[in-house]
């Protein structure tokens, strides 16, 4: 069973929206357009997003309405983007961030 | 170049859409700014049926009701503006909006608005037990957004804390969208919410455990929870020693309350008071919804955390006040019009719950008429939102 809502008795939760594909630390992952980033992490079961900078202890949703920045991840280069209200588009290029730069090259 | 506004409202849920859709309705020019992906706020979230009379949308569901707003906000030319957050209030009016622009590119605007109304609604209140930084510990709100707006399940085992209304509604939505919801945990001897809400999650066989605690979010190898430690408590919210046990799941979902969101009313130096009936520290206001200072108002959870009925009541209030203040209603209109709204306010703030918050209001009211301003003097007819007095 996948994380997504595919039936509801009271929403109509049938998606029209094209299915994209994002690039997750290199690894392709599917998103349904325009839906938040960080719905689609979580559909495809990804729950880190980035890391604290002094501790480095794992952060995710948290809020999920642009307020707390737990979900903050490298998008397209830039750091520090609220993946909860930042649509998915395709081709679009998400790493977890480590401090305040991609976990890979944080110095 | 600062761009020119009768009224900029910040905050596109049901205050600020209200506030908009009154202050366009008299004609002045509203630009609404909100940092989400869609206006509505919190009312696409919520798929249960309102309470209440007929004039507060009750057997209607939140989404319904936002769909509603939004409709009406487009329809009188309410200029919105979405994945915009309002940054900063400068003196004078000034908004500061940085705004994500198609290609995600940011740019930041600067907006004098005539007046200004901020309806920046509330945050949910967290519960610092240990290990509740840990991936897989959320809102119960945030829980709720991910399955009723994105349709994506945030876990698939869920303990709750917190048994007010958001604990029991939330834990029955996640049920819906087909999580398990193995626990309510309550720290109080009894149950928050209404009965009826709590009936339907015994029904479905989830155990509410009051006198309870989460003392620990338990995590994983790669740190995302693996389980919530739980204890009996005593009659001071202590945790006792020894009657800690595991329950195993991957999501903990905390509903503790919410707070007013206040930054921009605090980067202005609103006259504030803390006031718990109404969720923490939350600026003074007059029957306009007016702050102390001129030309700025509040409306909805920003002024005081209540539901999404006086929200939008409240919204309504400063968008009468805002365009009379700038001439597009005469007094005798707006007074009218005024005087509705905030009986129709007082007529929600009733039950056990509503009374306090209709004395707490009662006496912010008098607070700031003794020690900011006397109010503007139509509204003083029929000594409306003074209660009985």
């Amino acid at each position: 069973m996948g994380m997504r809502v595919d039936h509801h008795v009271v929403l109509d939760v049938r998606d029209k929206r094209k299915t994209v594909t994002i690039l997750v630390d290199g690894k392709p992952v599917e998103a349904r357009e325009g839906e938040p980033l960080l719905s689609a992490l979580l559909a495809a079961g990804i729950k880190i997003n980035r890391y604290t900078r002094r501790f480095h202890e794992p952060r995710g949703l948290f809020c999920a309405i642009g307020q707390c920045t737990d979900c903050a991840m490298v998008v397209n280069g830039q750091p520090n983007v609220r993946t909860c209200i930042v649509p998915a588009q395709d081709g679009m290029v998400v790493e977890t961030q480590d401090g305040l730069t991609r976990k890979e090259t944080n110095l | 170049m600062i761009l020119e506004k009768d009224v900029v409202v910040i905050g596109a849920g049901p205050a600020g859409l209200a506030a908009s859709i009154e202050a366009a309705k008299a004609g002045a020019g509203v630009l609404l700014v909100d940092l989400n992906l869609k206006a509505g706020g919190q009312l696409f979230k919520q798929i249960h049926k309102f309470f209440g009379s007929r004039a507060h949308y009750s057997g209607t569901r939140g989404y319904d009701i936002g769909r509603k707003l939004v409709r009406e906000a487009e329809s009188l030319k309410v200029d919105v503006w979405l994945q915009s957050t309002a940054v900063g209030v400068f003196p004078g009016n000034k908004v500061g909006i940085e705004r994500i622009l198609d290609g995600g590119v940011k740019k930041l605007y600067t907006v004098h608005g005539k007046a200004v109304i901020i309806a920046t609604g509330a945050s949910e209140n967290a519960v610092c037990f240990k290990g509740w930084t840990r991936p897989g510990v959320m809102g119960a709100g945030a829980a709720q957004t991910m399955v009723n707006v994105n349709h994506v399940r945030p876990g698939k085992k869920i303990v709750m804390l917190g048994s007010g209304n958001v604990g029991l509604i939330v834990s029955y939505q996640l049920m819906q969208a087909g999580c398990d919801v193995l626990a309510l945990v309550e720290a109080a001897p009894k149950i928050g919410g209404y009965a009826v809400h709590a009936a339907k999650i015994s029904r479905a066989g989830v155990p509410i455990i009051t006198s309870h605690t989460i003392v620990e979010a338990l995590g994983d190898e790669k740190g995302t929870v693996r389980g919530a430690v739980i204890a009996k408590v005593d009659s001071h919210f202590q945790p006792i020693s020894g009657t800690e046990r595991t329950i195993e799941c991957d999501t903990i979902a905390i509903a503790a309350g919410l707070r007013p969101v206040v930054d921009l009313t605090r980067l202005m130096n609103c006259a504030s008071v803390f006031e718990p009936v109404f969720g923490g520290f939350i600026p003074l206001h007059n029957t306009d919804m007016e702050t102390s200072v001129k030309g700025i108002y509040v409306a909805g959870d920003s002024t005081g955390v209540e539901e999404a009925s006086v929200a939008m009541e409240e919204g309504r209030i400063a968008g009468t006040a805002a365009a009379q203040s700038l001439g597009y209603l005469s007094a005798a209109e707006a007074g009218k019009t005024k005087k509705l709204l905030w009986e129709r306010v007082n007529s929600l703030r009733s039950g056990p719950f509503g009374e306090r918050r209709l004395t707490a209001e009662k006496n912010l009211l008098e607070h700031f008429r003794e020690e900011i301003r006397e109010p503007q003097p139509e509204i003083m007819i029929g000594g409306l939102a003074h209660g009985a007095d």
